[in-house]
């Protein structure tokens, strides 16, 4: 026992090390399980509010280019206005609409911090548990999508922005419907990659990247980007597809998170189907 | 005694502001991420007890973590770096340094010394860092890319900021 103690009192340096190390992967690795660790919903909350402050500071730099998006924004809006349609049919009658129901909700938010250089990076927005965002929900912006909430505390978000490693969407090509998976490979902030394609479906540059309706976080036919060049390799059964995204992620400000209202049903629905993991 | 531990304090605050602020914001390029954080844990004092500085390593990891949501990542380089420091230091340095309780800064082990010392500990910090980040070897070539430019930058930045803040002291002694 003396021996022991005597051991661990001449390598405790080591072995704090090790101690520390051990706590730091243990955090490191719920984080990636996407497991709820409490207390990284509370460091959210604080960083949050920091970054809100910052924010606050730097928003009186960007407020021309805000308003000018915002100024187009509203102009397309106007115009799908009711008043900017000629009324054209003659008779009306009100109905109950019980073809349409509503899917989605869009609520809006602003970023309060960002990074576009990282191999990970992660936005964190304004908007939190108290205005209905929760985990795993899409994040878009005005000219295509953005990235999926990862973590939520009472007033704010963390986004796992597009341009992240651990982040996969599901997409597919507009003209034919072939499926694939984008990715970031960590270079450019304004491209990204389609892989998964297969090789006999004819790719053409310009052709419109779109979301698919695979997921339950995303709407189908959102815009992502277009394609810039493409490649396949000798022997290679998929195409190399490289996407200009429509998003621009080092200027992005203003968001919109997506609420599925079907989402619990479908996954529940989902749920009760069996599986083979034993 | 107080004094000393409220200049590191303030040195800690700072150089975290910095990093957050300024540094993280800066858009070189997708593989110029520089972390001159590390360079409070470099500064910290030749004598100050091993576990003192494997646990401020601990708590300024994670501060940077909880203000760049990486839980985790942040901590396990930055305790690693300490933990290397303290051999690395334990060869580096000679008897009278440890007599005269000096920091390993440029103004007193010179600027070959401390440019040597300083990239051999960002090199390994931020291996261990981007591998860690990517979590794999599957991107290898433009991860070690990444790790080379990054640590040059950070270097570079820590250098020009021990001849900046500690001038007049190089040209007293």
């Amino acid at each position: 026992m003396r021996n022991l103690i005597f051991f661990i009192y001449r390598y405790h340096v080591f072995f704090i090390f090790f101690v520390l190390e051990i706590v730091a992967f243990i955090i490191l690795f719920r984080f990636n399980n996407y497991q709820k660790a409490s207390f990284l919903n509370y460091t959210n909350g604080v960083a949050g509010n920091f970054y809100n402050g910052v924010s606050n500071t730097q928003e009186y730099f960007n407020l021309r280019r805000v308003n000018d998006s915002l100024q187009l924004e509203n102009a397309r809006l106007r115009s799908q206005q009711i008043t900017s349609y000629y009324q054209n049919n003659v008779s009306i009658s009100s109905i109950n609409d019980t073809v349409y129901k509503q899917q989605y909700d869009y609520i809006s938010a602003q970023v309060v911090n960002n990074s576009v250089t990282k191999r990970n990076n992660y936005i964190t927005l304004n908007r939190g548990r108290l205005h209905g965002i929760e985990r795993e929900m899409g994040v878009i912006s005005e000219n295509g999508i953005v990235g999926i909430v990862m973590n939520v505390s009472d007033h704010y978000s963390t986004v796992l922005s597009l341009l992240n490693s651990n982040c996969k969407i599901s997409a597919k090509l507009q003209k034919t419907g072939a499926f694939g998976s984008l990715v970031w490979d960590g270079g450019d902030p304004r491209y990204a990659r389609l892989l998964d394609v297969n090789k006999h479906v004819p790719i053409k540059v310009g052709d419109l990247v779109i979301t698919s309706n695979f997921s339950t976080i995303f709407p189908e036919g959102l815009p992502i980007g277009k394609i810039s060049d493409n490649s396949l390799d000798a022997g290679d059964n998929f195409h190399t597809i490289n996407i200009d995204l429509f998003t621009d992620f080092s200027t992005v400000s203003t968001v919109y998170v997506i609420r599925n209202l079907f989402k619990q049903e479908q996954q529940a629905l989902e749920q009760t189907l069996p599986t083979d993991k034993k | 005694m107080i004094l000393e531990l409220l200049t590191y304090l303030l040195k800690f605050i700072g150089i975290i502001l910095l990093q957050v602020l300024v540094v993280d914001n800066v858009e070189l390029s997708s593989y110029i991420n520089p972390y001159i954080y590390i360079s409070f844990i470099l500064l910290l004092p030749i004598t100050i007890k091993p576990w003192h500085a494997l646990f401020l390593a601990f708590i300024c990891g994670a501060f940077v973590d909880a203000l760049s949501s990486t839980p985790g990542l942040h901590i396990a380089a930055s305790v690693l770096l300490a933990f290397v420091r303290i051999h690395y230091l334990r060869f580096a340095t000679t008897k009278e340094d440890t007599e005269s309780r000096i920091t390993p800064s440029m103004s007193k082990k010179g600027i070959v010394w401390f440019v040597f010392y300083c990239f051999s500990m960002t090199l390994v910090h931020h291996t261990f860092l981007f591998f860690l980040e990517i979590y794999g070897f599957y991107e290898f070539f433009s991860t070690l890319l990444r790790i080379i430019l990054s640590t040059l930058v950070t270097v570079m930045m820590i250098v020009v900021g021990q001849l900046l803040f500690y001038n007049t002291k190089i040209s007293n002694g």
